[in-house]
């Protein structure tokens, strides 16, 4: 293997020397021959259904007593088919199936499905649903960071992080059901801005929360940085080094984990990201616990970026919130009652859909689990012709081979739960 | 970046929304890909499309309304008044998004046409990641990796039939178990 990342953005001091990734198949751990031949090693299921996989993952796994000698993920039990459905569903109707598929990251999902079409379309945004959206996706990644801090510490024994951590969730998902009127999946982002205006009364709220989380992210910190049981049962464990991290396709916390400083909100700024002040944290150790303390820092530069977007927005009262394209976006209610033309428009796009000129476009964004990326296919048509996903849980399980090396079984658990998969978004 | 002439097997270089596309022959595409990330730096492979264009570009086809069972080809809307969009030289497209981790992030997308059953060489031993992609290519759209070392079904059954994203695969069109009808 010879892929290697530019020295600059990579540790000093390697993780581990040469890689650890299995030959020929990557993600699969073999038992050596020696280690069969003891006839000690016992091969069990584990899963489908067991309350630490995050769902529905199927591991087969080879023990030596306590040891994990070999290892494969089964994955599908999740499958839905999501992407076939979207071939049949016109552009706007489209946009409620990604946010399914990612249900805990789901604003970030339905983002980067209307920003794919937006770039297809070449379709200018105005700068509050700009903002807005920005906004939204960061408590997002707050929101989906305290569902895996809850549910990963819950896993290792830490029962009360999973109370704190819903309880400000709930604080989250709050704002999401003033916004948009629903708590999860909250269809807001619409081709070519926001869905409707920001309702009266969500900055103040959003402040108050904004003041509250920091403090909320130091009682995670109190409870678990530097306990002693956290730390034996993290630290050291599930190394990845950054060359394998990259040659694995991980991303995200992961990737930032292992020493590699590479958050897609700076090197390739969308949204408003290029204009507010942000830092990318990043830890060199390539453990579980580095993850960990990823996922915190990120939480805290999250409510920076939040507060950022709540000053431009309060600015911006009275200000479209979405663009005025007539062939792509509804008119306003109002015009419908005085205007033929607008009818038209209404009824074109709702019955018909809009239509997005032929050709494909890869989009990708940083999603609270690394790289989402959405592939579009249009034939010209008001339906898409392909539409993928580039889904960073299902590149995450693969490195389970990796990590899994001289691992026991309760550090299986730990391993499996830092690469924060969520099950619907890997089986699609 | 922007002179391509050195990927081996090179067919067309086009560009859309900022976004360059290099066509490579299929017998050439680990070549180009071992070019790519030695050479030009695409450390990363980001994701594996495969994509069907079994019909494409058909009278019909394009901008007509969807019934419960799918495009409906005999409900003509505003065919008539549309471009039929251009023809493809095969029926499957293969496409490896790949990204440069740098100080710049810069991305292209590598792409191979194959006919049905031909066979694509597996892009493991360049990118290790493409493992669960290729499998997932396979599974979905029925695309034969030759050389990958662990190809099965991986998100369906393993006695599953047919290829549930090809374009000939109806929705809805799978069995339905304990219904009474089987």
């Amino acid at each position: 293997m010879t892929t290697t990342a530019p020295r600059s953005l990579t540790s000093r001091r390697p993780i581990y020397s040469g890689t650890r990734v299995p030959s020929p198949t990557p993600t699969v751990l073999v038992t050596t021959p020696e280690m069969q031949a003891t006839g000690d090693v016992l091969t069990i299921n584990f899963g489908p259904n067991h309350p630490s996989t995050h769902g529905v993952l199927r591991l087969i796994v080879d023990l030596y007593g306590e040891d994990v000698t070999g290892v494969e993920a089964v994955i599908g039990y999740l499958h839905t088919g999501f992407e076939k459905n979207m071939e049949h569903k016109t552009w706007w109707k489209c946009i409620t199936y990604p946010e399914r598929i990612d249900y805990v990251s789901f604003q970030n999902n339905e983002y980067v499905f209307v920003g794919a079409v937006e770039k297809l379309l070449e379709l200018d945004v105005p700068p509050k649903a700009t903002w807005m959206r920005t906004l939204l996706c960061e408590l997002n990644r707050i929101h989906s960071h305290l569902v895996w801090i809850g549910t990963s510490a819950l896993e290792l024994g830490a029962i009360s992080m999973f109370w704190y951590a819903f309880r400000e969730r709930e604080q989250i998902l709050d704002l999401f059901e003033l916004v948009a009127g629903y708590r999860m999946h909250t269809r807001y982002f619409q081709v070519g801005g926001l869905a409707e205006d920001i309702p009266r009364g969500f900055y103040p709220e959003a402040r108050k929360f904004c003041e509250w989380m920091p403090r909320a992210v130091d009682d995670y910190e109190t409870l678990l940085s530097r306990n002693k049981i956290w730390l034996e049962r993290t630290e050291g464990i599930g190394l990845l080094s950054a060359e394998d991290a990259i040659a694995l396709g991980q991303s995200g916390p992961v990737l930032r984990g292992s020493g590699v400083d590479w958050d897609l909100r700076k090197s390739e700024p969308y949204l408003a990201y290029g204009s507010v002040d942000f830092r990318v944290p990043v830890y060199q150790a390539g453990d579980v616990y580095a993850r960990y303390r990823v996922h915190m820092d990120e939480m805290r530069e999250s409510v920076r970026i939040v507060e950022q977007c709540l000053d431009r927005l309060e600015e911006m009262d009275g200000e479209p919130w979405i663009a005025d394209d007539r062939k792509v976006v509804l008119p306003p209610r109002h015009e419908l009652h005085t205007s033929m033309e607008s009818l038209i428009h209404h009824f074109k796009i709702v019955t018909e859909g809009f239509r997005v000129p032929e050709g494909e476009v890869y989009f990708a964004i940083e999603s609270p689990r690394g790289e989402l990326g959405c592939y579009i296919c249009s034939d010209g048509g008001p339906k898409p012709w392909r539409v993928k996903f580039r889904a960073p849980s299902f590149v995450a399980l693969q490195a389970t081979a990796t990590l899994m090396k001289d691992a026991l079984i309760a550090d299986m658990i730990a391993i499996v739960g830092s690469l924060d998969t969520v099950m619907g978004e890997v089986d699609r | 970046m922007s002179d391509w002439h050195d990927v081996p097997g090179l067919k067309e270089e086009r560009s859309q929304v900022g976004e360059t596309t290099l066509v490579v022959d299929a017998a050439d595409l680990i070549d180009a890909a071992t070019y790519l990330r030695d050479d030009a730096g695409f450390n990363f492979l980001s994701d594996i499309t495969a994509v069907d264009y079994l019909g494409w570009g058909d009278e019909g086809v394009s901008g007509y309304l969807g019934t419960a069972s799918g495009r409906d080809l005999n409900a003509p809307m505003t065919q008539g008044y549309q471009a039929v969009p251009h023809a493809k030289p095969k029926r499957f497209a293969m496409n490896y998004h790949l990204l440069s981790i740098s100080e710049r992030a810069h991305r292209i997308r590598l792409q191979v046409w194959l006919d049905e059953g031909e066979p694509v060489a597996s892009v493991i031993p360049v990118w290790p990641t493409a493992d669960f992609h290729e499998r997932e290519a396979f599974d979905l759209m029925g695309i034969a990796v030759a050389d990958h070392p662990n190809l099965k079904r991986i998100l369906l059954d393993d006695d599953w039939e047919g290829h549930p994203l090809r374009k000939d695969y109806p929705l809805g069109g799978e069995p339905v178990r304990f219904s009474g009808e089987e």
